[in-house]
């Protein structure tokens, strides 16, 4: 840092001439650019983040294993003898990511408290670049793990097929990208990373307990079925139930009682129309949160 | 370098500025015009509406009324061309820590969509600029606050911006790494065609300024090169202190038809040729001075001049200010 003396170095570049820059003016290709490094900046930090990749893999695990495991000396009499850990395995793959994209989202409210933020703010780029590289960005890195889960199928007892793993990897990205843009509508009007988790805490462990990811979701007490059909990770969470279950040989009544499907008024919902009701949620909300951060500060 | 608006043409002009928050007017129709290549300073007490100025000039802010240009373009209307046109370096951080010095260009230069050849050359100019391209592949996390500063500023460089704003770029720094961030600006200067819009409310780095604009409550009370300002004010500030303030305020009035007043615990006032003045000062007052102090003008005697405060009483003023109002505001219950 000696400003006073100049080394040759300093001679040599003072002669060198100033690079030009000039800024382009805007366009679909610079919107597409700033999408791409919005994304980019969420995986660098995911692979920088060696507590955070530990963390996201542990948690289904310790779901899957742990929970799977230990309810299993309760249920085998009700399950018609299929493992647990299969049943609950659906569920286990829609939380896991659940979690790591409300987690990526997160990083709004973190990006805010630290500054960062404004950086992207004030660049010459639309704010819903910003906000769809985020979801990307979320849905990506929820995806990387969700493919270590699928990889942990033969361990419950679901073979691998090629259907199942582009069918889970399809389900968890629709997922993902879902929850990334409910986080991000969140985290847009918050300004503390506490009372983001707050809300994560009175939102999101709900919606997972309600969705059906640890229980069949027919002949519920009334209340909880309706709470059931309005959740919407439900609508995830049976299709994937559907996809597995479809993979695996298990007794017709086993099947009847584990994967009875979701019903409006007696309609069973076909997996498609559950897929489209996820995804209309996922552009709704990516709308919010684009039009709330356009019209923050 | 140009003591004005010299034949050169506009950076910034700006045309009767307001903006208001809710009751409270930050910004009380400022005018001013900066010619290119020019370092303009904004110098004032924290809360004098500096930020505020400087948030409108950059987008981020929505004026109440008036207009302002900035490279020729409208701050409203023309936003995206503005951002385009300008670097930024907050008063606040805006580095991602978890990145590299490297990392942290590269995002930006994608971000303004820079050509794809120019962006490792221009990154190695502006970090050897201020002597950082030894640390590029740190984390920043890692580096000082002086090195944050001096990334944000090469950062701000980063698009070739024709004006860079700096919004207190030395605030919370040593004194050491304040002086080597004014050689990096110095130098800056020098190297590139550009205009440098900056706040501070350290008296003695406006001096760095070509003009500087002196900003009291939402106004601006005087706008000058540095030396003018300084000449302007004529006199020279005598400081005394004695046992009884009072006592001397009224027989400094009485005696030598001096108006004096209290500031920073001192009775202090202004009067030509100092040095001279106090023999007779000590012959005549008939109370007892305890010690006394003679200074040139400086810019903080410029500030006391036009708005009757020492720069440091006005910010422990503001601070009351505004501590009054957040609890107007917790009771008044804004939202």
């Amino acid at each position: 840092m000696s400003a006073t003396t100049t080394t040759p170095a300093e001679e040599a570049r003072a002669q060198t001439p100033v690079v030009q820059v000039a800024v382009p003016p805007h366009s679909i290709f610079s919107e597409l650019r700033a999408i791409r490094i919005v994304w980019r900046r969420d995986l660098i930090r995911f692979v920088n983040d060696r507590i955070r990749m530990m963390a996201t893999l542990v948690q289904p695990l310790l779901f899957l294993f742990v929970l799977g495991s230990g309810l299993q000396q309760l249920s085998s009499a009700s399950t018609y003898g299929v493992n647990l850990k299969t049943f609950i395995y659906p569920g286990i793959l829609c939380i896991s990511v659940m979690f790591t994209a409300m987690f990526s989202a997160a990083s709004i409210v973190w990006d805010r408290e630290f500054g960062f933020l404004r950086e992207m703010l004030v660049a010459p780029v639309r704010r819903s670049s910003i906000v769809i590289g985020k979801c990307f960005g979320g849905a990506t890195v929820a995806c990387t793990q969700g493919v270590i889960m699928i990889l942990l199928a033969p361990l419950v007892g679901v073979p691998y097929s090629v259907e199942l793993i582009v069918g889970i990897f399809l389900l968890q990205l629709l997922l993902a990208f879902t929850i990334t843009a409910f986080g991000v509508m969140i985290a847009v009007r918050i300004k503390q990373m506490q009372a983001f988790f707050g809300v994560m805490q009175m939102i999101v462990m709900p919606m997972f307990f309600i969705s059906g990811a640890l229980f069949p979701v027919a002949n519920l007490p009334g209340w909880l079925t309706f709470l059931n059909r309005i959740d919407p990770l439900t609508y995830a969470v049976d299709p994937m139930k559907k996809l597995v279950f479809s993979q695996i040989s298990i007794p017709p009544a086993a099947r009847h009682v584990l994967d009875p499907g979701v019903t409006w008024f007696g309609w069973h919902v076909p997996a498609l129309v559950e897929v489209a009701v996820v995804l209309a949620l996922g552009l709704l909300m990516l709308g919010i949160a684009i039009w709330e951060f356009a019209t923050t500060e | 370098m140009s003591g004005g608006n010299g034949d050169r043409p506009v950076a910034i002009d700006v045309r009767g500025l307001v903006k208001n928050y809710d009751e409270v007017q930050a910004v009380r129709g400022v005018e001013f015009e900066v010619a290119t290549g020019e370092v303009f300073g904004f110098l004032g007490p924290n809360g004098a509406g500096k930020t505020t100025t400087i948030s409108m000039l950059c987008t981020l802010v929505t004026p109440t009324a008036g207009s302002a240009s900035v490279a020729g373009h409208d701050v409203v209307t023309e936003r995206d061309d503005v951002r385009r046109n300008i670097g930024l370096v907050f008063q606040d951080p805006t580095l991602d820590n978890y990145l590299t010095a490297v990392q942290n260009l590269r995002l930006h230069a994608e971000l303004y969509g820079l050509q794809r050849d120019v962006v490792a050359p221009r990154m190695r100019q502006v970090l050897e600029m201020v002597g950082l391209w030894e640390r590029k592949d740190s984390p920043v996390g890692t580096f000082s606050g002086g090195m944050r500063r001096r990334l944000e500023i090469a950062r701000g460089m980063m698009h070739s911006p024709r004006v860079l704003f700096l919004d207190e770029p030395t605030i919370g720094l040593d004194p050491q790494t304040r002086r080597s961030i004014w050689t990096y600006i110095a130098e800056l200067k020098e190297r590139e065609d550009i205009t440098i819009f900056m706040t501070t409310h350290y008296m003695d780095e406006a001096e760095w300024c070509d003009r500087i604009a002196i900003m009291d409550n939402g106004e601006i009370v005087a706008l000058d090169a540095p030396d003018t300002l300084k000449a302007q004010v004529g006199t020279d500030r005598v400081m005394i202190h004695t046992d009884d303030d009072d006592a001397t305020i009224a027989a400094l009035a009485d005696r030598f038809g001096i108006e004096a007043r209290m500031a920073e615990g001192a009775v202090t006032f202004g009067v030509p040729g100092g040095e001279e003045f106090v023999p007779r000062l000590f012959a005549e007052l008939g109370v007892p001075i305890k010690a006394v102090n003679v200074s040139r003008p400086t810019l903080d005697d410029v500030f006391m001049s036009y708005t009757g405060t020492t720069i440091r009483d006005a910010e422990e003023d503001a601070g009351k200010n505004r501590n009054r109002m957040m609890m107007q505001m917790m009771h008044g219950g804004r939202r």
